[in-house]
């Protein structure tokens, strides 16, 4: 008998006036993996995590943790699943050790706080007021918070957001440690690395609903076997370049100056790209061949204008 | 595999943790000991109204313990539910196993431990300036916890639907017309006779009568207080549970 997964969300709807902020999303957390739902700003995540949560209730759809109705049964669920919010959710004036002891005081059996606190480097700030820790401290904070209780299933709102490069290590460590303890880990980011390095399974989320899923390599396997990535100055008129090439190939500019090239690759391709851009006296610069990364799928899916 | 703790101990610890809080808090401090103890040796010692009696401290301690029931359980909690509420640790804290009547629980037994206090200091200050209350302190204490009930509901039905900053101006606000409508610091008499009836229909003027009926003339309560204390006391309870929102 398979196990139940850690989460499942089907054709969950969920409009705030006329805004259809998730729009007929279905994804399933199986269980002991990290699931990563990434996708832009305003795509959704955070509203379906916190249906997920019980915070809210979907308008339709239906919504399962742990096997459970997350509003009907969230007192069950309430000692099961830990929660960091994407912000806020500590008091001020409360003592960073004094918070996380408290919260570990609702719990039969918690983990020690001391060991929490050190593990993720507060120990140093542990008496300091809350208001006073830096944003990456208290986002560390708000993660001992969520662990603290032995959670079966942990729900991460961006944990990483604004972290410095080592508190964003540590997070990963304890994300990746908690997983190896069979613990399953749903997780919102739009740090394309983060999915990459963590996750089983990553759903891509826009506008309410879910463009892709599968596991890092599946997503970026999807044309691998050929793949240019080069810079030069921006706007050449990548048009003109995929025309002057023989073999079949698609060109994108994915950010200024980035181009992407797609097709079969061989010695003859990289000497047609060096040679038509040496022909317009442009300097083409840190010429790669290699895999998509989740970013260029995760740019392509969701396309590639700023979102309000 | 992870279970909650009991229901006794997370009441008693997120207890523990309002009351750390509230008393690290130099706002809070001043609304629940330095306003009260002020107004105690300020109305027992100087003539500032014509308070119609000869013994001021019997006239005057009853209403300074009312004002403390007020600003501990109306205006400090609400302010600080408030801004609790506008942080998001409301809502973080409904993600932990401790329940919302949990959490009422464990503020309603802040209060309730700061008040004892209040009262003793104040008590004890006031008999040190000659208080000689009468008997009767099982009804001033069923009218104390009755008021409780009624301004802690009050507070958090303020503090669950409006703003932070609304609710900071507004229970200030209140405090300081509650201060002057209830007989707290001066007779009700003394009130224009339409006033006067409007402000008996108060909580807080309820508590202050009660509590200068028993402990001033030692007589019983009033009727009348209790069933005002009732009623806001029920529609607080009532009006809360219907609208006060977690985030």
């Amino acid at each position: 008998m398979p196990a139940t997964p850690a989460v499942e969300v089907l054709d969950l709807v969920k409009t705030y006036g006329a805004k259809r902020a998730v729009d007929g999303l279905s994804l399933t957390a199986p269980a002991g993996s990290v699931t990563a739902v990434l996708g832009p700003n305003g795509a959704g995540k955070t509203t379906t995590v916190e249906v997920c949560e019980g915070y809210r209730t979907g308008d339709s759809g239906t919504v399962r943790v742990l096997g459970l109705d997350p509003r009907r049964d969230r007192r069950a669920l309430s000692s099961r699943v830990g929660v960091m919010l994407q912000a806020g959710g500590a008091y001020p004036a409360a003592r960073a050790d004094e918070l996380l002891r408290h919260v570990a005081s609702l719990y039969a059996d918690p983990v020690r706080p001391d060991e929490l606190l050190e593990r993720l480097g507060l120990q140093a700030v542990a008496s300091t007021a809350v208001r006073r820790l830096s944003g990456g401290q208290q986002q560390r904070l708000a993660l001992a918070m969520a662990v603290v209780g032995r959670p079966e299933l942990l729900f991460l709102d961006e944990p990483t957001a604004g972290l410095d490069p080592q508190a964003r290590l540590a997070t990963w460590e304890l994300v990746q440690e908690l997983r190896a303890q069979g613990v399953s880990i749903v997780l919102t980011t739009h740090a394309m690395d983060e999915a990459e390095r963590l996750a089983d399974h990553v759903v891509v989320v826009d506008r309410g609903q879910v463009v892709a899923a599968g596991s890092p390599t599946e997503l970026t396997r999807n044309g691998s076997e050929g793949l240019i990535r080069f810079r030069a100055v921006p706007g050449l008129p990548v048009d003109d370049l995929a025309r002057a090439l023989t073999t079949q190939t698609t060109i994108e500019e994915v950010a200024p100056g980035t181009y992407l090239l797609h097709g079969q690759v061989d010695p003859q391709l990289l000497a047609s790209v060096t040679s038509w851009c040496a022909g317009r006296g442009v300097l083409v610069e840190d010429l790669r061949v290699e895999q998509r990364s989740l970013e260029d799928v995760f740019l392509s899916l969701t396309g590639r204008e700023l979102r309000t | 595999m992870s279970a909650p703790a009991p229901l006794a101990r997370m009441v008693r610890s997120q207890a523990r943790f309002e009351l750390r809080l509230a008393l690290r808090n130099g706002e809070q401090l001043l609304l629940m000991l330095v306003i009260p103890i002020g107004l105690l040796l300020l109305l027992s010692q100087v003539e500032v109204v014509d308070i119609g009696t000869t013994h001021r401290i019997d006239f005057v301690t009853p209403g300074v313990l009312s004002l403390a029931v007020l600003s501990t359980a109306f205006t400090s909690l609400a302010i600080a539910t408030g801004f609790e509420r506008r942080y998001g640790a409301l809502k973080r804290l409904g993600a932990t196993p401790l329940p919302r009547s949990g959490l009422l629980a464990g503020k309603a037994l802040a209060v309730l431990t700061v008040e004892a206090a209040q009262f003793a200091l104040i008590g004890g200050l006031a008999a040190a300036l000659g208080w000689s209350p009468h008997g009767l302190w099982p009804a001033a204490v069923a009218l104390a916890v009755l008021a409780t009930i009624a301004f802690v509901s009050l507070g958090l039905l303020m503090a669950g639907t409006m703003r932070a900053e609304a609710t900071l101006a507004g229970a200030n606000l209140l405090f300081l017309v509650l201060l002057l409508s209830s007989g707290i610091s001066f007779p009700l008499s003394r009130l224009p006779s339409g006033v006067e009836h409007a402000a008996r229909l108060l909580p807080s003027t309820a508590l202050t009568d009660g509590l200068r009926a028993v402990l001033q003339d030692g007589d019983a309560v009033p009727l009348r207080c209790w069933l005002v204390l009732v009623v806001w006391a029920l529609a607080g309870v009532l009006a809360a549970a219907r609208w006060f929102r977690w985030d």
